[in-house]
């Protein structure tokens, strides 16, 4: 090859490179445009890894039963789950969505400090957390094989994610202080014109051949009242930045305030910490915004709470 | 008891009845000859066994479920669905009539699904339907139309097994504005989301997907 001709050659490489990046340079603006305009709070910058990537070999496998387990959470029915729900059924996307308190950005925040229970707690020790109260159910071994496949699952999702960093897109995004107090009534209105057709008029959800489409949102099947969701607080930010399904932060946040107390002031199972009496347990563990213990419709929350059917475990 | 009171406890019980059994009989009679006042026969365009006609666009309806099917009927007859052959129809059929050929047509099993498995489905559509695409907000359309896509609840009816061309066709009217009849707009924001692409590539997978678990089976 000549000289000139290799130069030329060369010239045209880096031309066409200069415009390989002007192009993705401005796809990459567009991109950041659109969602700016449409959902700031969603902006995140990590991904996970797709599913594809899982690699073929026995981590592989572990992660892949992470996975299911995460996502078909109900084949531990009886075992350690005592309710209808999936872990997904909460963290959605099978955990990948952010600002659906993903796992990729969990995974990097433990050990941490919880004032639940006012200890460092470990991944294992969180996750039993959730079998115990959003599952209502039992919590499985640390060193048993249920947790070491969450586990893995999680650190894979979290591959590359900075240990320690504050991941943007982790948790519920939190709503500003209800305009007016979160109310029952306006709250009927709105599970009633926007929830009911998907959950049930009674909240139950809704059953296709034995198995919940859509998951209980009170009732014997659903979250327990030490869960995280019986928090209205909480409830109002997973509600607005996730529901209704596909129709993700349309209803104003007022909305979802009011939904959040209408759904968390129906009865569901116990909190696992009850020792006979709802307003001692209520002043020893929920010195927070629920509504446990409180009189709604005539009837004290708590009182005639379902029991944990894994409780003599 | 007198022989009189007798004689209408009889015809009271006929009466009662009567709208069932004649209900059973009409919603097939619909679907064969019509109604006499303005209905077609459905079976024309949908088929004899209610497996529909790919080629000329007409769904499939055997196995959708009664309470779609007579939402769909009575949203056409009202105008909130627009389809020029089928409003006059719709408006023809009384709304006892409905909801007995829609007992009819929930209660058929067809089975041209198979017909459509010659083609491998796309891999981009069987993600889109068993997955979503979240980065853009698009859920898993089996978490609404139930598993397999076989339909839940009554308001989400089942998608396995419709033709591809038909989908296609709907959810290109939900994103033009064409078909708007959906409850809370629930379907309007997916398909909004979806590209055209993406559209060919579920409908695509959908089709191939069997339907013989009918959709209403609890
Ligand atoms: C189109 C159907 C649909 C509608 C409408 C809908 N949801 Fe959901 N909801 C779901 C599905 C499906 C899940 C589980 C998500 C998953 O597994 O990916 C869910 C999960 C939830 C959860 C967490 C799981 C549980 O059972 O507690 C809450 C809370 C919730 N929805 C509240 C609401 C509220 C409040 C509304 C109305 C503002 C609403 N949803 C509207 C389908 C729907
Ligand atoms: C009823 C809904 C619900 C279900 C079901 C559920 N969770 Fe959670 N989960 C929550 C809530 C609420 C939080 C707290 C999020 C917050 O406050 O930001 C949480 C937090 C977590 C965290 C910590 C997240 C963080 O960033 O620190 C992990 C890990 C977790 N859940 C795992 C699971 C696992 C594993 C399962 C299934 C065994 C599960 N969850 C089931 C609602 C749920
Ligand atoms: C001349 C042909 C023709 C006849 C006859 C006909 N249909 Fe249709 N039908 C169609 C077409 C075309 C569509 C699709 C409309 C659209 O694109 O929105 C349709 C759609 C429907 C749908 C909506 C299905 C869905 O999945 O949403 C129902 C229900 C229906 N027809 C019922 C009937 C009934 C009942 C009869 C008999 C009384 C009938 N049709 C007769 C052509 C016909
Ligand atoms: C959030 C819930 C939801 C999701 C997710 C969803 N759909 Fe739907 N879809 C609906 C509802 C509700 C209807 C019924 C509308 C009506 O009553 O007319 C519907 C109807 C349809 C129809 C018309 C069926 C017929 O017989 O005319 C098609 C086609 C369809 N959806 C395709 C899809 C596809 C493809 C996806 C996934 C990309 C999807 N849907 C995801 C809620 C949903």
């Amino acid at each position: 090859m000549s000289d000139s001709r290799h130069a030329r050659i060369t010239n045209a490489a880096t031309i066409l490179a200069a415009l390989v990046l002007i192009s993705t340079s401005v796809n990459a603006a567009e991109h950041a445009a659109t969602q700016a305009s449409t959902t700031p709070a969603s902006n995140s910058a990590f991904h996970p890894p797709s599913e594809q990537e899982i690699p073929n070999n026995a981590f592989g496998k572990m992660v892949k039963r992470g996975e299911d387990l995460f996502v078909n959470t109900q084949q531990l029915r009886g075992k350690y789950v005592g309710n209808g729900l999936n872990c997904a059924n909460c963290h959605i996307d099978r955990g990948r969505l952010a600002n659906s308190a993903p796992m990729w950005a969990a995974w990097v925040h433990y050990p941490a400090y919880r004032g639940k229970n006012h200890m460092v707690n470990t991944m294992a020790e969180r996750i039993q957390g959730c079998f115990r109260y959003s599952e209502n159910g039992a919590p499985p071994p640390a060193n048993g094989d249920v947790i070491k496949a969450l586990e893995t699952y999680f650190y894979w999702l979290a591959k590359g994610a900075p240990v320690g960093a504050k991941m943007k897109g982790r948790g519920y995004p939190k709503l500003s202080k209800a305009a007016e107090k979160p109310d029952f009534a306006r709250g009927k209105q709105v599970f009633k014109a926007h929830c009911a057709i998907c959950h049930g008029d009674n909240g139950h959800g809704t059953k296709q051949h034995g198995k919940y489409v859509f998951p209980p949102l009170w009732g014997k099947d659903s979250y327990n009242w030490g869960a995280g969701m019986h928090r209205v607080n909480t409830a109002a930010a997973f509600i607005h930045a996730n529901m209704p399904l596909g129709k993700p932060n349309s209803l104003s946040e007022q909305q979802a305030w009011d939904v959040a107390a209408y759904v968390n002031s129906h009865e569901r199972p116990q909190d696992p910490r009850f020792k006979g009496n709802v307003a001692q347990t209520k002043a020893k563990y929920h010195k927070h915004d629920c509504r446990y213990g409180n009189r709604v419709d005539g009837v004290t929350l708590g009182r005639k709470s379902y029991p944990n059917p894994l409780a003599h475990r | 008891m007198g022989n009189s009171s007798k004689l209408r406890l009889l015809s009271l019980a006929i009466i009662l009845a009567l709208p069932t059994a004649a209900g059973a009989a009409t919603g097939k009679t619909i679907a064969a000859s019509g109604n006499g006042r303005g209905a077609a026969p459905c079976s024309s365009c949908h088929g004899a066994d209610g497996s529909g006609n790919a080629a000329a666009g007409y769904p499939r309806l055997a196995g959708l479920s009664q309470a779609y099917l007579v939402k769909q009927l009575h949203d056409f007859a009202d105008g909130r669905r627009n389809n020029a052959v089928m409003q006059p129809m719709a408006k023809a059929l009384s709304k006892q009539e409905i909801n007995s050929v829609a007992s009819y047509y929930s209660k058929l099993k067809s089975n041209s699904a198979d017909k459509s498995k010659e083609q491998a489905p796309p891999a981009l559509g069987k993600q889109l339907v068993l997955r979503g695409d979240w980065d853009k907000k698009i859920p898993a359309c089996v978490q609404c139309h139930g598993p397999g896509a076989r339909g839940a609840g009554s308001h989400f009816p089942a998608l396995a097994g419709q033709y591809a061309g038909y989908i296609e066709t709907q959810l290109e009217a939900w994103k033009s504005g064409q078909r708007s009849n959906d409850p809370d707009g629930l379907m309007k924001a997916v398909a909004e989301r979806l590209s055209s692409k993406q559209i060919k590539a579920a409908a695509a997978y959908l089709q191939s997907l069997p339907s013989h678990l009918p959709s209403h089976s609890k």
